[in-house]
Formats: C-alpha cells, sequence, structure tokens
C-alpha cells in the first residue's frame, strides 16, 4: 500500500486596517524600528488594549464568503509565552469562540477535478514583533512596529492529499482575501503567510506526526517545500524511523527543511479569556447588512463573464483573477459594449506593459476609460489595429486620450472611397511595368501594390478598401 | 490644618483664607516628621506638589477652582504616574519611572490637586497587610505593633495619620476596605467598571477596582466624584456617566431595609469586632432602618474561587515584567533563558511568585476545567446569593475583617490564614458590587470598620448610609494621639 499524504494549512491573513488591533498605533511596512509602537504595543504596565472595531466585519466578510458560521460571542482569550517579541508574555488570540466558526468550505480545482477543502475556523489575533538577530552584533534587537498589527488566522480541515492541493487552496484563499479586500496578499512583506502542516500515514491507519512548514513566501515554494518534507518523511518512516512533531524551515537556495525548532509536548499556552476584553458580540442585522454589501465572489463572477459575455472560461479566469482586473474589464465593457475585444486588450497589450513595467493594474497609466476610448475608434473604423497599438503607446506615455493623439498625429484612417481610388490610380498609372508582370500571371506582386497605396496614404489608409479597389482595378485594367 | 475636614478646607481654598501652597507644605512637612517611623510612603514628592500648589493658587486667585482644587492627594504607588517612580511595591519596579498618567492621576492635575507622593502597598497589591511591600511593612497609626492591613495600607495610614488628606486606593479581595476597616477611616470600592482601570497596574483584571480612602463618607463622594466616569481606554469602563455621589447626602434613611446575612457572624469572627458591629447595626436602628435577616450561603466558596481566579489572571498580567524592556534586569544574563529566569526570580517577591505559580498550575492543561472553569462557576453562585438577598434589603451589612489589625509578623508565614482575613470583602469583589468600609469603634484599641454593601451603582445611596451614621458618632473623627 502507497503512502497517503495529509496537509492542513494555517494561513495568516493581515487584515487591511489603518491602526493596530488593539492600539492606535499606524500600521506601516518598513517604518524605522520601533516607531510604530505606543505605550500599549510597548507593553508598559497598567495599559489597556481596546478592541479596533473595523477587524470584525472584515472576518465576517471572510466567513460568509466560505459560508462558515458566524460567532455570535467571540471572546478573545489570552495565549501565555515568553519570547522578546512578544512585550505583554501573551498574544491576545481567540481560542474557545472564533469569529468564524465551522462549516467554511473552499473548493479548489485540480487536474480537472474539484474538491472541497473544510475551514475548521478562523479567528482574530494579534501579531508579533521581530526579533533583530543581525543588527547588533551578540545582542538581539527587538522591533515592536508588527506587534499589535491585526491577523486573521484561517485554519484549514486536514484535507488536502498532495502539495498540489495545498497550494491550490493556498491561492484560492489568497485570492479571495484580495476580493473582499480584507488583505492585500502580500506575501514577500508577510501580510499573508502560509503555515503547512504535513503529514503522511498509510489509508485506514490514524494520521501520522505532523512537521510544520512555516513562513514560506511564495506559492511555488511551498509547492517545492511540501514536496520534498513528503519525500523525506517516506524516507524515515520506510528506513524504520520516527517522524517527530517540529516546526521546519525551508531554505529555498538548497532546496531543503531544517528543524527550527521541536515542539515539546508541554508547551502549554495556559489560555483563558482576557479580562481586558469585552466579548464581541455579533447581531444577525449586523450580518446582514455585511452580507448585503458582499462584493461579487471570483467563482461567481467567472461564470457571469462566460455567460454575460461569452468569454472563454481561460478569459474569464483571467479576467475575474483579481477583484482589480475585472472592475477594470467591467468598466471598459460598459463604454465599449463589445466584450471580445475588450478582453484581448486587458489580456494583451495592457496586461503585457504592466508586466514590463512591473506595475498593478491599479497603477495603469491608460485608464480603464482611455482604453475604452481607444478601442470605440477601432470599432468604428477611425484608426487601424496597428495604429492602435501606436495610439495605445502615446496614452501610455501620457500623451491624452485616443481622440486627442489621433487628431494631433493625423493618424485618422483614410476610409473615403473617392481618395482611396485616387491613390490606386496613382500607384498603378506610376507602375506600368509591375501592372503588366501582374497581370501576367506574378499574382504575388499583389502585396506590392498594398504596400505602396498604403505608403502613399502614410500608412492611413483603410487596409481592407485598399486592398478591394486594388484588386478591381488591376483585373479590369 | 489637617483636622479639617475636606469641605472646610475646600471652603476656606475658595475664599482664599488659606493657600494651597501652605497646606500643601502643611502635609510636607508633617510627613517629613511621621513618615521615616510609619514607612507609608514609597515616594514623597514635594517639589512637584508646591509646583501643583501653585498652580492650584492661581486657578483660585482667578475664581477658577474646582471644589477639590488645591487639595493635597497622595496616590496609592499602583497608579502610573509621569515622570513619577511607580513601584507598585515591588523590586521589579524599583527603577521604573512611568513614562504616561493613570486616568485617575491624570484627573489629579487637571483639577491641580497637588501630589504629595505615592503610598505604599503589598508587592503588586497582593496581600492584606502592606508587609509584602519591597519598601518594608508600613506601620498602623493607631498602634505601631500592628499591620494598617492591605494592599492599600500605605494609603489607609496617610489618611489615619493625617498624612494626606485624600487618597486613592484600589481593592482586588478587600484592597481598600480592610485597610481602611484596620485604620478606622472611610473607604469605597465602587462597582466594577465605575473608576477606569487605565493606568492602574493589573494585579486580577476582572476583581481589580479604583477606588477613595478619606475620613468621611462625604468626602469619599467628593474624591470618587472626580475619579469615576467613562473611559474610553479602559474596555470594561461602564459606558455611562457617573451618578452625583454627593446627591443623596443628607436624606433620612427612616426605612432602610439591612440585610444581616447570618454567614458573616460565624465562628471564625472576632467577639470585639462583632460586639462593635452589632453596636453599629443599633445605631442604625436608632436612625429608622430596619435588620433584615439574609443569607449568603455560598460566602465560604468566595476565598478558594477567588484564590483560582485572581492568581490565574495574574500570572498573565504579571508576565510582562520579563527583563527585557524595563523594570529590574539581572547581572550579565548569559542566556534569554537566563534573562527571564533570574530577573523574575530576583525582581519578585515571595507572595508574587507563589501567586503567579497558582495561577499558572490552575490555567495549564488538565486543571483548566477542575479549576479555572469550577471557580468561575463559584464566581456565578455567590454573585446569585447576593442578587437573591437584594430581593428583601437595600443594602447588606457586616463585619469588614474578622478581626482588629493584627500584629506585624503575625500572619507573614501563613499565608491561609492571611488569605482568610479577607473572607468578607471577596464575596463583593467577585460580584463586582460596590461596597465601603465605615469607621465603627474600637476593639483592644485597634479601629474596627462596619462593612457596608450595595447592589450595583448603589454608590450615592450607600455614601449616604454611612454618612447618616456618620451624623450621629464621631469614630471616623478621631485621630490616633501621636499624630494628632
Amino acid at each position: 500500500m502507497t503512502w497517503e499524504v495529509v496537509i492542513g494549512l494555517e494561513i495568516h491573513a493581515q487584515l487591511t486596517t489603518k491602526t493596530k488591533i488593539f492600539s492606535g498605533s499606524p500600521i506601516a511596512y518598513g517604518a524605522e524600528p520601533n516607531t510604530q509602537a505606543n505605550l500599549l504595543d510597548l507593553g508598559m504596565p497598567g495599559q489597556l488594549p481596546v478592541l479596533n472595531k473595523a477587524v470584525i466585519p472584515k472576518a465576517i466578510q471572510f466567513g460568509l464568503a466560505i459560508g462558515a458560521d458566524i460567532g455570535r460571542r467571540s471572546i478573545f482569550d489570552r495565549k501565555n509565552y515568553f519570547y522578546p517579541d512578544l512585550p505583554k508574555g501573551y498574544q491576545t488570540s481567540q481560542f474557545s469562540f472564533p469569529i468564524v466558526d465551522k462549516g467554511g468550505v473552499v473548493e479548489i480545482e485540480v487536474d480537472g477535478e474539484t474538491k472541497k477543502i473544510g475551514v475548521t475556523r478562523a479567528h482574530l489575533e494579534e501579531d508579533a514583533g521581530k526579533s533583530l538577530h543581525d543588527a547588533f552584533p551578540g545582542q538581539t534587537g527587538i522591533d515592536l512596529n508588527r506587534a499589535g498589527t491585526p491577523l486573521l488566522e484561517i485554519v484549514s480541515e486536514p484535507d488536502m492529499r498532495s502539495a498540489k492541493e495545498a497550494v491550490a487552496y493556498a491561492k484560492k484563499v489568497h485570492e479571495l482575501v484580495q476580493y473582499l479586500g480584507i488583505c492585500d496578499g502580500n506575501m514577500q512583506e508577510g501580510s499573508f503567510r502560509v503555515d503547512s502542516n504535513v503529514s503522511i500515514h498509510k489509508p485506514g491507519t490514524p494520521f501520522g506526526t505532523r512537521a510544520e512548514l512555516k513562513n514560506i513566501n511564495s506559492f511555488k515554494f511551498i509547492e517545492q517545500a511540501i514536496e520534498i518534507e513528503i519525500d523525506r518523511q517516506i524516507e524515515i518512516l520506510e528506513s524504520g524511523g520516527k517522524v517527530v512533531q517540529e516546526t521546519r524551515l525551508y531554505d529555498a537556495d538548497k532546496n531543503e527543511t531544517r528543524s527550527m525548532r521541536e515542539k515539546e509536548e508541554a508547551n502549554d499556552y495556559r489560555y483563558f479569556p482576557c479580562p481586558d476584553l469585552l466579548p464581541v458580540v455579533v447581531a444577525q442585522a449586523d450580518i446582514d447588512a455585511i452580507q448585503a454589501e458582499m462584493p461579487e465572489l471570483p467563482d461567481a463572477k467567472r461564470a457571469r463573464f462566460v455567460s454575460q459575455f461569452e468569454l472563454s472560461e481561460y478569459d474569464a479566469a483571467f479576467l475575474a483573477g483579481s477583484r482589480a482586473t475585472a472592475d477594470y474589464f467591467e468598466a471598459v465593457v460598459a463604454l465599449t459594449k463589445a466584450p471580445k475585444i475588450s478582453a484581448n486588450w486587458v489580456m494583451g497589450e495592457l496586461s503585457k506593459s504592466l508586466n514590463q513595467h512591473d506595475l498593478t493594474i491599479d497603477a495603469s497609466p491608460v485608464t480603464a476609460a482611455q482604453l475604452a476610448g481607444l478601442i470605440n475608434r477601432i470599432q468604428d473604423g477611425t484608426i487601424s489595429g496597428k495604429m492602435a497599438k501606436q495610439v495605445f503607446d502615446a496614452i501610455w506615455s501620457g500623451e491624452g486620450d485616443a481622440d486627442t493623439i489621433i487628431a494631433a498625429k493625423g493618424l485618422q484612417q483614410i476610409t473615403d472611397v473617392g481618395a482611396i481610388e485616387a491613390l490606386v490610380d496613382e500607384v498603378i498609372a506610376n507602375h506600368t511595368d509591375q501592372v503588366t508582370a501582374y497581370q501576367n500571371g506574378q499574382e504575388k506582386m499583389f502585396g506590392f501594390f498594398v504596400g505602396q497605396v498604403m505608403k502613399a496614404s502614410k500608412g492611413q489608409a483603410n487596409p481592407a478598401q485598399v486592398n478591394q479597389l486594388l484588386k478591381q482595378k488591376l483585373q479590369n485594367p | 490644618m489637617h483636622t479639617l475636614s475636606i469641605k472646610e478646607m475646600s471652603d476656606k481654598l475658595q475664599k482664599r483664607e488659606i493657600t494651597s501652597v501652605d497646606l500643601t507644605q502643611h502635609y510636607l512637612n508633617r510627613i517629613d516628621q511621621y513618615d521615616p517611623t510609619l514607612n507609608a510612603y514609597v515616594t514623597v514628592t514635594p517639589e512637584l506638589a508646591l509646583e501643583m500648589a501653585n498652580q492650584a493658587d492661581a486657578l483660585l486667585d482667578a475664581g477658577k477652582g474646582h471644589r477639590l482644587t488645591g487639595i493635597p492627594i497622595a496616590h496609592k504607588d499602583i497608579f502610573c504616574s509621569l515622570g513619577i517612580k511607580t513601584t507598585c511595591g515591588s523590586k521589579m519596579l524599583d527603577n521604573f519611572i512611568s513614562p504616561y498618567d493613570a486616568k485617575v492621576v491624570e484627573m489629579t492635575r487637571e483639577l491641580a490637586m497637588p501630589i504629595l507622593g505615592k503610598t505604599n502597598m503589598d508587592e503588586f497589591a497582593m496581600g492584606s497587610s502592606t508587609e509584602s511591600s519591597y519598601y518594608g511593612a508600613t506601620l498602623n497609626p493607631w498602634d505601631h505593633q500592628a499591620v494598617p492591613g492591605g494592599s492599600s495600607g500605605g494609603a489607609a495610614a496617610v489618611i489615619a495619620a493625617g498624612l494626606a488628606p485624600l487618597a486613592t486606593g484600589s481593592d482586588t479581595g478587600g484592597s481598600i476596605r480592610q485597610p481602611a476597616s484596620f485604620c478606622g477611616i472611610t473607604g469605597i470600592k465602587p462597582t466594577y467598571g465605575t473608576v477606569s482601570r487605565y493606568g492602574m497596574i493589573a494585579y486580577a483584571s476582572s476583581f481589580d477596582q479604583g477606588g477613595a480612602m478619606t475620613r468621611s463618607a462625604q468626602e469619599a463622594a467628593w474624591l470618587l466624584q472626580v475619579m469615576a466616569g467613562f473611559d474610553e481606554r479602559d474596555s470594561t469602563s461602564l459606558e455611562q456617566d457617573a451618578a452625583d455621589f454627593s446627591q443623596q447626602l443628607g436624606q433620612s434613611i427612616k426605612g432602610l431595609k439591612i440585610g444581616v446575612p447570618a454567614e458573616y457572624f460565624e465562628s471564625g469572627l472576632d467577639a470585639s469586632v462583632e460586639q462593635a458591629v452589632r453596636t453599629a447595626l443599633s445605631e442604625y436602628e436608632a436612625l429608622g432602618a430596619e435588620l433584615i435577616s439574609v443569607n449568603l450561603p455560598n460566602k465560604d466558596l468566595a476565598v478558594p474561587a477567588y484564590y483560582v481566579l485572581a492568581p490565574a489572571e495574574a500570572s498573565s498580567n504579571l508576565s510582562r515584567f520579563d527583563g527585557v524592556r524595563y523594570g529590574y534586569r539581572c547581572d550579565n544574563p548569559q542566556s534569554l533563558e537566563d534573562l527571564y529566569h533570574r530577573s523574575r526570580s530576583e525582581g519578585l517577591g515571595a507572595e508574587v511568585k507563589r501567586r503567579i505559580m497558582v495561577g499558572a498550575y490552575v490555567l495549564s492543561a488538565g486543571y483548566y476545567d477542575a479549576y479555572y472553569l469550577k471557580a468561575q462557576k463559584l464566581r456565578r453562585m455567590v454573585r446569585d446569593d447576593f442578587t437573591k438577598a437584594f430581593e428583601s434589603c437595600d443594602v447588606i451589612m457586616g463585619p469588614v475583617a474578622p478581626t482588629p489589625a493584627f500584629n506585624i509578623g503575625e500572619k507573614s508565614d501563613d499565608p491561609v490564614s492571611m488569605y482568610l482575613a479577607d473572607l468578607y470583602t471577596i464575596p463583593v469583589n467577585l460580584a463586582g458590587l460596590p461596597a465601603m468600609s465605615v469607621p465603627a469603634g474600637f476593639a483592644k484599641g485597634r479601629p474596627v470598620g462596619l462593612h457596608l454593601i450595595g447592589p450595583y451603582h448603589s454608590e450615592a445611596a450607600l455614601l449616604n448610609i454611612a454618612h447618616q451614621y456618620q451624623q450621629v458618632t464621631d469614630w471616623h473623627c478621631q485621630m490616633p494621639a501621636t499624630y494628632k
């Protein structure tokens, strides 16, 4: 019998609030150490936490999005342990009564198969500070800027059976929290952290001992780390050894995991309800109001893009991949009423340029209205597709919107039959040798005439009309 | 000047018959004279006091003073005070100068009430005698052999000895009422949530409550008025304006129903204390009140429940004293473990360590249900006892403590007997009710307090009930001979 892999994920999503969860300190990544820590964050005697109420609807949104029960009376507990970056000697978290209770499900698709992954719970908690081991020789610096940053810890059931499934689930949650606007999803800055609990066993036997893989900052590395962890555990068990319960770190350079600390059995956090904070009571009316304000979720949006705009599954998935992209695309379509060509432009020229400049669509120099204006000029024949790329580049460079640029550069397509006919006649009259050759059967000469007409029109003649007139005139001289 | 009532002081200050500087200097002189023996202050702040007295006089000259402006105050050293050493009676915080003011200290500054200093207390408010202070025991002004009670022993002693006209205290299991009883002064612990805990160093957060320590109920009403009120910085602060605590002063208590719990007069109560309490109850009958027998059947569960719950909270609250950011740090730590271990071992006293260990034990996996959760159930049972008792009475009266002040050293080696000194006060903290200790005579030459317990938010009524008694008795006006 082969080994079965069992994976559960704990995801820490940093909630997008202006201030910390229990103090008024601002949250900004990368500030000078300890410049965003007030007396509470420093764990001063007599300081008391006050809940930042902005975190509650964000957590509830997530719960509703995955169809989980909402904790109607959730309670903050203290998780007690000593560590220098934990200034109070306890982390305020939710233990017995989380804000997002059982019942949540996230659907993933791997190799064409869909699968439901259970979400055990999601609870609110504060982040710890950071220990800076390299800043002072022989000493450890403590930076409490991050201490107290609000986190939603999303705990899955051990429902995943492969690294691919784990990554598909993590990506789905990543997409969801960004869609909801409750987390910026930035993995490099630690706004979205994935811890993987990995174990193996023979089907039909109890689960094996798990190792926890922590703080891996990309999906690719998560997959690699889980794969090699599975191999490591198989090797241990097949050579008669035992897997120890421990936390392991992934080294991307060496592509290996190594032990960070063994979770001693006696690790007892002595949870109890925080007496400084009141229970968070959520009324049905609050839940209803949040439900009413919920944005359309990714799966629903994809399905709608296919049915409403007749896009392919692929295009719909691309465009619904982030709320910002989807919003941009829908704004363009609203002005062009032409979904397919709008999709092509968003997925093509726009995405290409954004990637080249390492920009997100929120920061696109070409607004949705500007792109729509450009597409409308293609649609009404004012410019050709080829000219459109030139106009797009000009919009990107900040030269104005499509109409302004077309006018300024004189890029209007010539569609007047009389004008094109005059050019065609002129080219034919000036190239009698070539006309003779063409008429004697050298049909590939046709391209030459098109080129000459386009050149004479400075590229502005409508190519289709040029083709049609040339054919007419060359066949019936 | 120190024999004047607060009302008289206030009148004289408002009429500019005396200055705050003179008044403050008078108290500073008395502190110089008596405190080296009494040891009621951990820190005296003469320069700050006189500077604030000057501000007060300027305000009063301009006719802009509050009724307490210019009247000096002593703060229990549990309240953080900006720029002033705030020790909580512990070596751990011997070097800690607070970077901010607690709510009640802030109030003092706003009203220009000169801060005389910080009063001694049991370490981290854990104790009933003030003997566990790193700064040594405070003496009882009535008898230097006796303890002043605790944990607000320094505060009770400064009021009794006339070393401050007003003092703040805090009460987690009786820490205002028991020392008030032992020192013959008036103390009130209001309903949990009445006084903001912001800046009050936490011992057991769900019990801790600030309160007023004064000579009379009328003075307590004035002081509590400025301490109370909603504070958004404390999530457990009551979201309502404080009542006018002086409003009912002067009302007749004819027809008042006084509940007398049989359980508060069982064996263990010193006969001389019982005598004083019964005499006080007779005085109330003479004032037209009616004595009704009530029951608090779960009284004996209160002390065990408290000594599970309070240490549990304390074990977590005191984790921040780790030698990392402020406070005591051991010499030459060899490792992180060593830093934690020695800083806490050397920086914290025996009683504090005992409670941290008890607290960590009752919260540990496998014991949580048997101890912590069970104690929470007992807490509800004790609270329900009071709710039921208040169906048939307006106020409950009895002894504050089973004995008058005991001798220094008498119980320091016997923690359980020390814990039982609070068996009448602890049930009130479990329920979060308002309660007072009112001077009601002497037993064996040491003061005895009468315990008044009211329903939630009945402070104004309680203060008047005490006030009416103080209109026909003068126990609260008496001063120990040495300190007159």
